[in-house]
């Protein structure tokens, strides 16, 4: 994985409260067995007409949105099923974070894994952030994760929480599998020490 | 030897610690059961192929189709037809995946095929203590037998592939306390639709719950089921009930529950299981199960939930602009004004089935309903087994016959029309009354307009074409 440090971007505003992994990528689109061309279904249900057509007044059709890196959602955002296709998508489409008030947990953890940034800032500041991009489509906000912050283009820097773990595999492009394989002593220890656990299952 | 009171959830979670969380890093977690359905897993052995490596434990992982898989009936050579394309190369794809990296695999047209969270607790799989993930957030269900269940991404289901284990940091618990007595036509479904409406589908992120109180206790493991099911849906990865002589009871004699002097020495472990006296929550809340009427959902999300026969609500009344423009989207998409009435609203579809509501007694709930009588003629009627075990002890006892002479589809084990993957779905515009757990935008098929309830409330729709109060019926 490519080592996250800092990088700037305009936004998409999309202040929806709740936004499900149900809009962010239909369960239709999730019969592929690879990740290819998952950005193309991104929010399909909100982006397409019937006839699969761009529905011209939606955010993501307009022509500034194409060049994005932030989402900017509402509430909860990523709520609903396990489906690690919906930050698939985002990150298809060319989103490298999405800011919101909270995140599902499940959508939060996916999006860590494959390195597309939830980030977590107060309501005010969220308010702040869209009041902002709404106004001046062009703004460019920094994200910098390793200070943990999101600068604004007046010079307000606005904080986000991380997990320390995801956020170092993050700056050092480590991948996360990698360390859980570095742990195989420890973990034939307990399998040794737990050897009903690991024989009653199937038998 | 004294020790610090603990809970179902802490107990479960210090056993599997394989490396304790420090500041910098999660705790290493063991994982006891791996689930794996068509769906999430794809591209987790396709990393596990690049990397060359094995699945650690195969005989902890065990393998279902469910999600894409076609529940049409058999053809005459006794096989489902698959006309998908796509969906028939993810179903071929996970068969050669089970073969190549030796798990077993229930497949489709065998006879313990169905839905991953059905069959796991009919096989005897699931188990009291464990701990038990798939790429799917239902997997919440299993925590009804005092196991620590969610539902995990695919990158996460490769980490377990390979390892056994999950990266996890320690989450709050939430006690959800449920005392009194349902009243005659009031279910399980509801009681969890009416949590979940009381939190709000946001009110359980970072928390495992645990479900407590005479309430809970008196429901059988089906019931439980339906209520940790839907856990996921009010934020909560995980749900949980402590074992008693209810779980042991459903889990004897199934297939893979130990057997003999392993299951004396099981049952005297699982005893151990339940919260300590004066241990304590992070969080609480609580519900009289004796004021629940139905409830049925108005919106777009399973938090937009309310009893049968209230009126939908205004979004003029919330204060927080969010929540109104949330609203006012959600009774858009739905085709409802504020203050209207939803008994008597004529609906299309109505759906009995998928992993919240699809087992043995969810069906004879819904027989009980139709028996003798007729699907309204405006209506359509599918009804899905969870699982071919589920499918044949209905056909056994009659119930597809009540089914079938009411009107209604018998169909083939799958998930099916809870999220419209395969041909079940709903047209642009039309309503359901589904007893499935998402009433999303399109959720049940594009355009697709859901009213998530009881079977019960599913069954009693049936048979008038409108949305109806089962206990006018019962």
């Amino acid at each position: 994985m490519e080592p996250i440090t800092t990088f700037s971007g305009t936004c998409v505003v999309l202040p929806i409260e709740n936004i499900d992994t149900d809009q962010i990528i239909p369960a239709r689109f999730l019969k592929a067995t690879d990740k290819q061309g998952m950005g193309d279904h991104l929010f399909a249900d909100w982006r397409y007409d019937e006839g699969g057509q761009p529905k011209p007044d939606f955010v993501l059709n307009q022509p500034e949105a194409q060049r994005a890196q932030i989402l900017i959602g509402g509430h909860n955002f990523g709520c609903g099923s396990s489906r690690e296709h919906a930050p698939w998508a985002l990150q298809g489409f060319g989103f490298r974070a999405v800011i919101s008030t909270y995140f599902a947990d499940i959508f939060r953890n996916n999006a860590l894994k494959v390195g597309l940034l939830p980030l977590m800032v107060a309501p005010e500041a969220h308010g702040q952030i869209i009041a902002l991009c709404t106004a001046d489509p062009g703004a460019q906000l920094t994200v910098d994760l390793d200070a943990q912050q999101v600068l604004l283009p007046d010079g307000t820097a606005v904080s986000f929480p991380i997990d320390p773990f995801a956020k170092y595999c993050l700056l050092n492009g480590v991948d996360q599998l990698g360390f859980l394989l570095s742990q195989d002593d420890a973990i034939a220890q307990y399998e040794d020490q737990h050897t009903a656990r690991v024989t009653t299952v199937l038998h | 030897m004294t020790t610090r009171p603990r809970t179902l959830f802490e107990k479960i979670w210090e056993s599997h610690i394989v490396r304790p969380q420090t500041a910098d890093t999660p705790a290493v977690l063991y994982i006891d059961l791996h689930l794996v359905h068509e769906v999430t897993s794809p591209q987790a052995f396709t990393q596990l192929r690049e990397r060359g490596l094995s699945v650690r434990r195969p005989n902890q992982t065990i393998a279902t189709m469910d999600h894409s898989t076609p529940t049409t009936p058999r053809g005459l050579d006794g096989l489902i037809p698959i006309l998908d394309p796509q969906a028939g190369a993810q179903l071929a794809q996970l068969e050669r995946n089970c073969l190549d990296f030796g798990i077993p695999l229930f497949k489709l047209g065998s006879d313990k095929q169905g839905i991953v969270h059905v069959i796991g607790p009919e096989q005897g799989l699931t188990q009291p203590g464990m701990t038990i993930v798939c790429g799917d957030s239902h997997t919440s269900t299993h925590g009804a037998f005092g196991a620590l269940a969610f539902g995990i991404g695919t990158s996460e289901v490769a980490h377990v592939m390979a390892t056994q284990c999950l990266l996890q940091n320690k989450p709050r618990t939430m006690e959800v306390r449920v005392d009194g007595q349902l009243q005659p036509g009031v279910t399980a479904k509801d009681i969890i639709l009416a949590i979940i409406a009381k939190i709000g589908i946001g009110g359980g992120t970072g928390y495992v719950f645990e479900y407590t109180g005479s309430a809970i206790r008196a429901l059988s493991m089906e019931e439980r089921m339906t209520i940790c099911n839907m856990s996921i849906e009010g934020g909560a990865r995980a749900g949980m009930v402590a074992p008693d002589e209810t779980t042991f009871s459903y889990i004897a004699g199934r297939p893979h529950a130990p057997q003999g002097a392993d299951w004396e020495r099981a049952v005297e472990q699982w005893r151990t299981l339940p919260t300590d006296e004066g241990a304590t929550y992070d969080a609480a809340i609580s519900l009289d199960a004796g004021t629940l009427r139905p409830m049925i959902t108005y919106g777009t999300n399973p938090g937009m939930g309310m009893a049968i026969d209230q009126p939908v609500p205004d979004p003029e009344a919330l204060g927080d602009p969010s929540q109104r423009a949330a609203l006012d989207k959600a009774l858009n998409y739905m085709g409802l004004q504020p203050g209207q009435q939803l008994l008597g609203k004529p609906v299309d579809v109505v759906f009995l089935g998928s992993c919240t509501n699809s087992r043995i007694t969810d069906l004879r709930m819904a027989a009980h309903v139709l028996r003798g009588r007729k699907v309204a003629p405006n209506v359509r009627m599918l009804v899905v087994p969870g699982s071919q075990q589920v499918k044949q002890q209905a056909e056994a006892e009659g119930l597809r016959d009540i089914f079938v002479e009411a009107g209604a589809e018998w169909r083939e084990a799958g998930c099916s029309m809870c999220i419209a993957m395969n041909e079940d779905k709903l047209e642009p515009g039309q309503y359901a009354v589904s007893t499935s757990n998402r009433n999303f935008e399109g959720r049940q098929g594009k355009g697709g307009r859901t009213f998530l309830a009881s079977p019960l409330t599913a069954a009693a729709t049936a048979i008038k074409g409108k949305i109806t109060d089962a206990r006018e019926l019962v």
